[in-house]
């Protein structure tokens, strides 16, 4: 595809007028749905991510029950209306695949073994979408497990970097995703930087990856600090009550 | 019925024989109810609808296709509805089950047997390309009463929706037009006709749109009717009754729930709370929409 856009201007700023190393703007907001256990509202750039977690509760059906450790069933979903053209409702082999790499990356921050035979349910919903969805849909999740008081080893947090017209850059956005040369989206354990989950597709060179790379575990620090803003905003109050 | 439920339909059969509810309401009043338009920049129109802690977003996209056979003439207009496990610790996902397509139903019928939406004015070339409207419902949480805010929402979201033509007016000749259609839409057979007609629209427009009604839910317990029912309401009641009234008064569409039954007395009563209550949604949806009617 030839890109007919200049994605990174002569002064070298980007489309939206962001530096190389610049997120788009995040909003977080925890405990907004009623019946969840724990739940967060996230908007980052033109992304709308909603997510639920119920749990832990017991396993069904009983055959998914692990006698040792809880599973944990994180559902990745698009909303019909979320993209440009509307997409059919229901898992594709696209939601599955990011459904399963996101529920590997929760369990190995979730204190699982406290939990045998339990399922803990992690419900995704992109509501509106534009680049790095899954990256949202995991900080998303982290806010909502922790809402939930579900106990983890850490708050997981996801953010992507790429290239784009040659340059390696911090969080896609929409004509970047669509235009640019490689997307790298991760999720760090922020305390020890752990790989939670890590996929790239595109062309770097290892120079760029390790760039890129940065970057990414970057930007995944500045979300983590917006994340514990928003569990602080939600329980400081609560906290000063005693 | 476990013995939670079991304690909790007592308590609520105990105030019903006072005239009370658990929240506090009367038998026919509506929770607080808040419409928010506008709110996903990628469907065409959308409208998050809460009654009490229920929440619905709608979401509207249009597609270009192909009419019906026996409607050449006329746009296409589909409703589908998704109770996603984000809602209830009892949904779960995969395909629709009976309750969703129920709740989709009662919805599309109350738009389309009203012809909100003026189907006829969304032709491009009879026969041979229309404009489709997809109306989907995302259920958020649920604290009962799905059918008037999914109904709510679904309206919200048509009376704030554009028909996107400038999405395909930037294309000059007719090869870029067929390749920007497949992309967008995935369609194949655009002919110079087509694509005069759409260039002729030169701008989006609003859905043509004609007064819409509105829909009020009721159930019945222990030998009372309630308007609204809170999820706890909805769990014990034996009948419910959705009636849909339109600006004058009339009844427009109903729908009667469950195994339980009314009396005619019931059904009149219910018709009188769903006129006078249909009003004032009606106004609310009005002001959420920036209008003073349609």
């Amino acid at each position: 595809m030839e890109s007919e856009v200049k994605l990174i201007d002569d002064q070298g700023k980007r489309l939206d007028g962001r530096k190389v190393d610049e997120l788009r703007d995040i909003k977080i907001e925890a405990g907004v749905l009623h019946r969840a256990d724990g739940s967060c509202y996230l908007e980052w750039g033109g992304n709308k991510v909603l997510v639920a977690v119920y749990g832990p509760r017991e396993a069904v059906p009983r055959h998914t029950q692990n006698p040792l450790k809880a599973i944990v069933n994180a559902k990745y979903n698009m909303a019909a209306f979320s993209v440009e053209e509307r997409k059919r409702p229901g898992p594709d082999r696209r939601s599955r695949e990011i459904s399963k790499v996101i529920s590997e990356a929760l369990e190995k921050v979730i204190l699982i073994e406290q939990f045998p035979r339990a399922s803990i349910d992690v419900a995704i919903e992109v509501l509106d979408a534009e680049a790095g969805t899954r990256v949202a849909g995991l900080t998303a999740a982290g806010v909502a497990l922790a809402d939930a008081g579900i106990p983890m080893k850490d708050i997981p947090v996801g953010c992507a970097a790429g290239k784009i017209a040659g340059q390696v850059v911090m969080d896609l956005g929409k004509e970047e995703d669509n235009q640019g040369e490689a997307d790298l989206p991760i999720a760090i354990s922020p305390r020890t930087d752990e790989i939670l989950l890590l996929q790239m597709d595109g062309h770097l060179t290892l120079e760029e990856f390790e760039k890129a790379f940065d970057y990414a575990v970057k930007g995944c620090h500045i979300v983590s600090e917006i994340q514990k803003k928003a569990i602080l905003d939600k329980y400081e109050s609560v906290l000063e009550v005693e | 019925m476990t013995i939670v439920p079991l304690i909790k339909r007592d308590y609520i059969y105990k105030l019903s024989e006072q005239g009370k509810r658990v929240d506090g309401r009367k038998f026919d009043e509506y929770r607080k109810i808040e419409i928010e338009t506008n709110v996903i920049s990628k469907a065409e129109g959308s409208a998050k609808v809460k009654i009490g802690n229920t929440q619905v977003l709608a979401g509207i996209k249009l597609d270009v296709g192909e009419p019906y056979p026996d409607s050449p003439e006329s746009g296409v207009l589909t409703t589908a509805a998704e109770l996603i496990p984000l809602a209830s610790p009892d949904f779960e996902s995969g395909p629709p089950q009976a309750d969703a397509i129920e709740l989709a139903r009662v919805v599309d019928r109350g738009v389309r047997e009203s012809e909100v939406v003026e189907v006829e004015k969304l032709c491009i070339e009879p026969g041979e390309k229309v404009w489709i409207v997809f109306i989907d419902l995302h259920i958020l949480d649920y604290d009962g009463n799905l059918f008037d805010a999914a109904s709510l929402a679904a309206l919200g979201a048509l009376f704030t929706t554009k028909i996107p033509v400038t999405r395909l007016l930037e294309e000059k000749d007719i090869d870029s037009w067929q390749k920007k259609l497949l992309e967008l839409y995935s369609i194949t057979g655009v002919n110079e006709v087509i694509k005069n007609k759409i260039q002729n629209m030169k701008e989006d427009f609003p859905l043509p749109l004609k007064e819409p009604p509105i829909s009020c839910t009721s159930v019945k317990f222990n030998k009372v009717v309630v308007l609204d029912p809170s999820l706890d309401e909805e769990e014990i009641a034996d009948a419910r009754l959705t009636i849909a009234t339109d600006k004058n008064g009339d009844i427009r569409a109903m729908q009667k729930g469950l195994s339980g039954s009314f009396t005619r007395d019931e059904v009149q009563k219910v018709i009188k709370v769903s006129v006078d209550n249909g009003r004032e949604l009606r106004e609310q949806l009005y002001k959420s929409i920036g209008k003073e009617n349609v």
